[in-house]
């Protein structure tokens, strides 16, 4: 493709007829394309410092209770959090094969793959609802119903274990939100690649998507061992 | 597309699997005593397996410079977020006795 002709004649006139995804304001598709990925990532670097707010309250609240927060994490569901991080991972997997189908135009595969990552996901949301469920029958809800009752452990410290569950819902509770706005974007994508609106020429989208859930993954990638993993051994 | 770098499915399924024994890794590990170790072993494997996440299923190994360094700038300012407020509270009491 000759860039040089289209840009002598008028720049966006010649290049629009070849690529209809072709803004005028771009030079070329792969300028339009490297522009999106980069407010994609300036978004998400804005998401790792949103995370990161809640990141340093559980720095300091660990450093300063670590023993409440050892017993807060080993009344968590062992099982279930490494079950959805094996989940999750999963999902990451079918959802860069999504990304590739796409860019081999083939577009079967891509809803397929679209499908099973939102499969996935849904799956770590119902663990997660299971979890919740429980932490409800347990009282281990910050607010009327937390139970103060450790065994074990002075009252001081079992009332210091609080703290440890407020962060663990705020975390998990940010997490499973942008984790149901992915699943809400991935049924956009399922959408438009059925109506076969993504192509090898054109499938940023699909890509960009793709960045935001691995980036949730990433968080959980860290919420699982700081969460589920404090002073496992003991139990 | 000059921009497109099609990874081998191979590629995606080592890494993929990789990610799967990091997490058993972590998991087992996390049930034996290492002390404080315990917590330094689970964040290098949670570095580890995010940098694979990053590098791999995210493309940024085979993206712009501008990217790598978008990404870069994100970890430093998290690194400053935690750091520097955590130079508060290890300076609080700084002479009591413990």
């Amino acid at each position: 493709m000759s860039h040089n002709a289209a840009h002598h004649a008028g720049a966006d006139a010649g290049l629009a007829e070849l690529d209809p995804h072709l803004e005028m304001q771009f030079d070329d598709p792969e300028q339009q394309k490297e522009t999106s990925s980069f407010g994609m990532w300036v978004f998400l670097v804005t998401e790792v410092m949103f995370f990161g707010g809640l990141f340093m309250a559980y720095l300091v609240y660990r450093s300063q209770y670590p023993q409440a927060f050892a017993i807060g994490s080993s009344q968590l569901n062992f099982k279930l959090g490494t079950a959805n991080t094996v989940v999750l991972i999963f999902s990451s997997l079918t959802m860069a094969l999504a990304v590739r189908a796409a860019q081999l135009g083939q577009k079967k595969a891509l809803v397929w793959l679209l499908i099973a990552t939102m499969i996935l996901g849904a799956a770590f949301l119902g663990f997660k609802g299971i979890e919740y469920h429980e932490h409800i029958l347990d009282g281990h809800v910050p607010g009327a119903n937390f139970r103060y009752d450790t065994p074990g452990v002075s009252f001081a410290v079992a009332r210091e274990v609080v703290l440890f569950n407020i962060l663990y819902f705020c975390m998990t509770g940010l997490h499973a939100f942008h984790m149901i706005v992915g699943l809400g974007l991935m049924l956009w994508l399922v959408i438009k690649a059925q109506k076969g609106a993504f192509t090898p020429a054109y499938n940023t989208p699909v890509e960009m998507i793709g960045l935001y859930w691995h980036f949730v993954d990433l968080v959980w990638i860290y919420l699982y061992p700081l969460l589920y993993l404090i002073d496992r051994y003991h139990k | 597309m000059s921009s497109q770098h099609i990874l081998p499915r191979r590629t995606y399924f080592l890494v993929f699997l990789a990610l799967e024994i990091l997490t058993v890794v972590t998991a087992v590990v996390a049930s034996i005593d290492l002390g404080a170790a315990n917590t330094v072993v689970a964040l290098l494997i949670a570095v580890t397996k995010s940098s694979l996440v990053v590098l791999f299923f995210m493309h940024v190994k085979y993206s712009s410079k501008m990217t790598k360094l978008t990404v870069i700038l994100g970890v430093f300012w998290l690194m400053i977020l935690l750091g520097m407020t955590m130079t508060d509270y290890v300076s609080r009491m700084w002479s009591a006795v413990r």
